[in-house]
C-alpha cells in the first residue's frame, strides 16, 4: 500500500513541471492562437540556463536565484522571439505559425549543443531538499514534496492574476474575442508580448525546476512537447485549470501505467487522450471553438487541371528524371530514390491537407505501417518483392481506416493533435512489441530482389511509382470525389445541405492518403533494407508537413516541389555541416515569413498577376480600337 | 391551389434550449406552388424553425412530414435527398471554386457521383449547370471565382445551388437580406416565377415587408416561439396583434398601400 502512495506522490511531483509548461502553452494559445511548438525548446533552454547559473552561483540563495534567473532570462529571449518573429506571422494560417515555431525548435536544438555540448549534464541538488522522507519503509525525496506543493501554488497565483488584475481581465477578454479587444483600443502588441513572455517564463521555470531530478540533455524538448500537447488537449486548450487536472492525470497514468501495464505504458496516455477527444472534442475544461474567421483573399484562384502545354512540361520533367541514371553515380541515385519516395509521402499528406483541409500531424504512422507491412511480408511470410510492394501498404490502409474514423470526427488543431496521438500509439507499439518488430533494433535485411537491386533500377522504380502516385492524386483532385472533399472543406454547412456526407468523404480521403503514404513507406523499407520505429516517428510526420507547406498548401501539386527542395536541402546540409538543424530551421522560418504561400504558391501568384495584367492591357487595347 | 398536394406539414413543433423555449407548438401546412412567408420580430424563433425543418437542429418535440414521409430528426443531407433546397441567412457557398463548379458540386451529389474518383468535375454536367445559372441570371459569371462575387450575386448563386436537386420545396432564410432594394425585388420575382412554373413550394423568412406582402400567398407570424397569426397578406396586415408586436402602427408602407388602393 505504502508503495502505491509513494508512486502516487512521484506522479504528482512530475505533474508540477508538466503543468507549468502546459499552462504556458495554453495561455499563449488562448490569446495569440499560436500553437507554440517551440515551447519545449524554451523548457529545455530554461533547464540549460538554470544548470549554468546554479553552477556559477553558490549557496542556497544562489541556487534559487539561478532557477528564477534562468526562467527570467529565457522569458526575455521569448520576448525577442515574439517581437522579431511572431509579430510578423500572427495573420498567417495557424499551420504556418506551427511551422515557424518548429523551425525555431530545430535552431534551438543545435544552438544548445553548440553552447553546452552534446553530453547529458547533471545539475545540483536543491539546497534544503536533498534528503528523503521515510514513509512506511519507502523513500520520498523531499524535493518531490516541494514540487507537489508548488504546483497548486502556481495554479492559484495564475488564477488570481487572471481574475483580479486588469491585465488578467484583458487577457481573458482577448481569449474570447481578440478582434473586439483591439477594437476597444487596447494595445494588442504589448498584450501579446506580455502573454508570450509569461508563457515562456512558465515553460523555462518548469525546465529549470527539473534539474535536481533529471539530467539536462538536448532531446528533452521533443519529449516534453508531446506530453504537453497531450495535456492541453485533454485539459482543453486555453484552460489553466484544465492544464492542471490533465497534467496530474497524465503524470499519474505514467506513474501507474508502468506498474500495471509495463508493456503498453506509453500507449495508455494516448489512449486516454483519444477517448477524451472523442467524448469531449474540446477537452475536459475547454470550450467548443467558435468557427475560425476565414482569412479572405487567401485562396481566391480556383484550381484548374493542367493545360496540354503544362502536361507536356511535366512529361518532359519525368523523362529528364528517368535519364538521370545515365550521368549520375550510385550515391546520387540513392539520394534520388529517397527524394522520389518523399515526393509520394508528401503528396499524400498534401492531398489530405489542401483538398481535405485536414492537417495530420501523425501522417508518418501510415508511412511506417507500410514499411512494417513490407518487412513482415518479406521476412515472416517470405513473399516476393512485387507482392510485398502491393500488399505491404495495406497495413497503412488498415491503420488509416481505424484511426481515421475517429480523427475525422474532429477538425483543426484538435484533429492535428489526435492524429499525432495515434501516430505515437503506433510508434510505441513498434517500439515496445519487441517480439514482433524487434523494438529499437528494427527489422533488418529487407533487400530488394535482383531486378530492382541496382541503384539505377531502384531509382527508376521509385520515380515511376512517384509519377503514378502524383498523377493519380491529381486525377482525384479534379474528380467528383475531390470536389466533394473540397466542398466539405470550404463550407461544411453548404455541403451537408447539398447531400454530401462530409465525414464519410473525409474518412475515405484519410484512408486513400494513408494508403499512398504506405506505398512510400514500402519503397522506403526496400531502399534502406531495414525498418525502424523512427519511420513512424514525430520528426518524420513533421518533415512531411514542412514539405507540404514549403511547396504551398493552396496549390494542387506543390508538395512535389516542396519535397524535392526540402529533402535535397536536408541531405545536402547533413553532408556539409554539423549544424544542419540550425540552417534548416532558419530556412523554414525565412520561408514562413517571406513566402507564406509556399514556393509553388508564389510562382502561381506571379504567373496569375502577369496573366491578368496582359488580359487587362489587351482589353484596354480592344476598347481603344473600338473607340477609334 | 387547394387541389395541390400537401408538401410539408408541421405538427406541434417545439424546441427548447435549457429553460428557453425558442419554438413552442408550431403547426402549419404548405402546398406545392405555394409561397409561404414566416415573419416575426428578432428572436421569434424563425431561424430555429428553419433549422429544424431541414434537420440542422433537432426538435425537442413535434413532428415534421415532408411529402408524406416523417422526417423528424433526419439529417440535412437526408432531407435534401427528399427534394428540399435550402438557402442560408448568411450565404454558404464554396469560395475556392468557380461559380459553375459550385453548381456542379450540387449536381454531382444529386446524381450520386460523390465517390466517383475518375470523371473530370469541370466537365461534369456543364450544360445543366449552365442552365441553372441562366435561370438565376448568373450565366455570365460561370467562370468567375465564387470568392470574388458581390453579396447579391452570392444569394443568386445559392438559389441556383438550391435548385440543383430539382426540389419540391425551397427553404429560404432571409433570401434578400443584405441586398440592394432593386436586387431584392428582382430576386423574389425570380423565385416566385420559378416556384409557379415548377410548382415548387417556398417557405421563406424575411424582414422586408415589401417583399413579403408582394410575394407571399400566405403569411405565418411568429412571436416568442408561438404562432400568433396566419392568413393572407391582407388578413395579417389588419391583425391588431401583429401590428402591435411587429409591423407597428402608421407605417409608411401602410400609407403607401392605401394610396395604391385608392389609385
Amino acid at each position: 500500500m505504502a508503495f502505491y502512495v509513494v508512486q502516487f506522490l512521484t506522479g504528482l511531483a512530475s505533474a508540477a513541471s508538466l503543468f507549468l509548461v502546459a499552462s504556458g502553452l495554453s495561455i499563449i494559445f488562448g490569446v495569440t492562437r499560436i500553437v507554440n511548438f517551440a515551447h519545449g525548446a524554451f523548457y529545455m533552454l530554461g533547464a540549460y540556463a538554470a544548470y549554468t547559473l546554479t553552477e556559477r552561483l553558490s549557496g542556497a540563495f544562489g541556487f534559487w536565484a539561478g532557477i528564477l534567473g534562468a526562467a527570467l532570462i529565457v522569458a526575455a529571449v521569448g520576448v525577442l522571439v515574439e517581437m522579431i518573429l511572431l509579430r510578423r506571422i500572427y495573420h498567417v494560417p495557424e499551420l504556418f505559425q506551427l511551422l515557424a515555431t518548429f523551425g525555431l525548435t530545430l535552431m534551438v536544438e543545435d544552438l544548445v549543443v553548440l553552447i553546452w555540448g552534446p553530453s547529458d549534464l547533471l545539475g545540483r541538488r536543491a539546497p534544503g531538499f536533498k534528503g528523503a522522507v521515510d514513509f512506511f519503509g519507502q523513500n520520498i525525496p523531499t524535493y518531490d514534496l516541494f514540487l507537489i506543493v508548488l504546483g497548486p501554488i502556481v495554479l492559484a497565483a495564475l488564477w488570481l492574476m487572471f481574475q483580479r488584475t486588469r491585465w488578467g481581465v484583458l487577457v481573458r477578454a482577448a481569449t474570447q474575442d481578440r478582434d473586439m479587444v483591439a477594437a476597444l483600443g487596447v494595445n494588442q502588441k504589448w498584450l501579446f508580448t506580455s502573454v508570450f513572455a509569461l508563457g515562456v517564463f512558465l515553460a523555462a521555470f518548469g525546465g529549470a525546476l527539473q534539474i535536481p531530478r533529471d539530467a539536462v540533455n538536448h532531446a528533452m524538448d521533443l519529449r516534453i512537447i508531446v506530453d504537453v500537447f497531450v495535456v492541453v488537449v485533454i485539459g482543453g486548450l486555453g484552460s489553466i485549470v484544465g492544464a492542471f487536472v490533465a497534467a496530474v492525470l497524465v503524470s499519474e497514468l505514467n506513474a501507474f501505467g508502468i506498474l500495471i501495464f509495463p508493456k503498453i505504458s506509453i500507449i495508455l496516455v494516448f489512449l486516454v487522450m483519444a477517448v477524451v477527444l472523442i467524448v469531449r472534442p474540446w477537452g475536459l475544461f475547454g470550450k467548443p471553438e467558435a468557427a475560425a474567421r476565414r482569412t479572405p483573399g487567401l485562396t481566391l484562384n480556383p484550381w484548374r487541371p493542367l493545360t496540354t502545354q503544362e502536361r507536356m512540361l511535366a512529361l518532359a520533367g519525368l523523362i529528364l528524371a528517368l535519364a538521370v541514371p545515365l550521368v549520375a553515380g550510385n550515391y546520387a541515385l540513392t539520394v534520388g530514390s529517397e527524394i522520389a519516395i518523399f515526393v509520394i509521402f508528401a503528396a499524400s499528406l498534401h492531398f489530405l491537407m489542401s483538398v481535405g483541409g485536414l492537417a495530420s500531424f501523425g501522417h508518418a504512422a501510415y508511412f511506417g505501417l507500410g514499411a512494417y507491412g513490407v518487412a513482415f511480408l518479406a521476412k515472416l511470410a517470405g513473399l516476393p518483392m512485387l507482392l510485398c510492394l502491393l500488399l505491404g501498404p495495406l497495413l497503412g490502409v488498415l491503420g488509416a481506416a481505424v484511426f481515421g474514423f475517429f480523427a475525422v470526427q474532429l477538425s483543426g488543431v484538435y484533429f492535428a493533435m489526435l492524429t499525432l496521438a495515434f501516430a505515437q500509439i503506433v510508434w510505441s507499439v513498434a517500439f515496445q512489441w519487441v517480439e514482433l518488430t524487434g523494438g529499437d533494433n528494427g527489422i533488418l535485411g529487407v533487400w530488394p530482389e535482383k531486378w530492382a537491386a541496382s541503384p539505377s533500377h531502384f531509382y527508376c522504380l521509385s520515380i515511376g511509382i512517384a509519377a503514378l502516385a502524383v498523377a493519380a492524386l491529381r486525377v482525384l483532385v479534379f474528380s467528383p470525389f475531390g470536389f466533394a472533399l473540397r466542398a466539405n472543406r470550404d463550407s461544411p454547412l453548404r455541403s451537408e445541405a447539398v447531400g454530401i456526407d462530409g465525414k464519410r468523404i473525409q474518412w475515405t480521403a484519410f484512408v486513400i492518403a494513408g494508403g499512398i503514404a504506405g506505398v512510400a513507406g514500402a519503397l522506403f523499407a526496400y531502399l534502406k533494407g531495414s525498418v525502424f520505429p523512427d519511420s513512424l516517428g514525430i520528426s518524420l510526420s513533421v518533415d512531411a508537413l514542412v514539405m507540404v507547406l514549403l511547396g504551398g498548401v493552396d496549390t494542387v501539386s506543390g508538395a512535389v516541389v516542396g519535397a524535392i527542395i526540402y529533402k535535397a536541402l536536408s541531405i545536402w546540409l547533413v553532408s556539409q555541416t554539423d549544424l544542419s538543424k540550425l540552417v534548416l530551421g532558419g530556412v523554414i522560418i525565412l520561408i514562413v515569413v517571406a513566402f507564406p504561400k509556399g514556393v509553388v504558391g508564389v510562382l502561381e501568384t506571379i504567373r496569375n498577376r502577369r496573366r491578368s495584367h496582359s488580359k487587362d492591357s489587351s482589353l484596354l487595347r480592344s476598347q481603344i480600337e473600338s473607340a477609334e | 391551389m387547394s387541389t395541390a398536394p400537401t408538401l410539408l406539414s408541421v405538427e406541434r413543433l417545439s424546441k427548447s434550449y435549457g429553460g428557453v423555449h425558442a419554438v413552442r407548438g408550431v403547426s402549419f401546412e404548405l402546398k406545392g406552388g405555394e409561397i409561404l412567408a414566416l415573419i416575426g420580430p428578432n428572436g421569434a424563433g424563425k431561424s430555429t424553425c428553419f433549422d429544424m425543418l431541414n434537420g440542422q437542429t433537432r426538435s425537442s418535440s413535434g413532428r415534421i412530414k415532408l411529402l408524406g414521409q416523417d422526417t423528424t430528426g433526419r439529417k440535412p443531407r437526408e432531407v435534401w435527398r427528399l427534394g428540399v433546397g435550402r438557402t442560408f441567412q448568411i450565404t454558404a457557398t464554396f469560395p475556392t471554386m468557380t461559380v459553375r463548379e459550385n453548381v456542379q458540386v450540387a449536381l454531382l451529389s444529386f446524381r450520386r457521383q460523390l465517390f466517383n474518383v475518375w470523371a473530370s468535375t469541370p466537365r461534369f454536367a456543364e450544360v445543366e449547370a449552365g442552365h441553372l445559372l441562366e435561370l438565376v441570371a448568373m450565366g455570365g459569371y460561370a467562370e468567375r471565382p465564387c470568392g470574388e462575387l458581390a453579396y447579391g450575386d452570392l444569394k443568386r448563386l445559392e438559389l441556383a445551388i438550391a435548385l440543383a436537386n430539382e426540389p419540391k420545396l425551397l427553404l429560404m432564410d432571409e433570401p434578400t437580406a443584405g441586398m440592394a432594394p432593386r436586387e431584392r425585388i428582382e430576386l423574389m420575382r425570380l423565385t416566385a416565377r420559378i416556384a409557379r412554373e415548377k410548382s415548387i413550394g417556398v417557405l421563406f423568412t424575411e424582414h422586408d415587408m415589401d417583399v413579403v406582402f408582394e410575394h407571399a400567398d400566405r403569411i405565418l407570424v411568429l412571436n416568442r416561439g408561438t404562432l400568433i397569426a396566419e392568413g393572407s397578406p391582407e388578413q395579417v396586415r389588419r391583425n391588431p396583434e401583429v401590428r402591435a408586436i411587429y409591423l407597428g402602427e402608421g407605417l409608411v408602407y401602410d400609407a403607401r398601400h392605401r394610396e395604391g388602393a385608392s389609385a
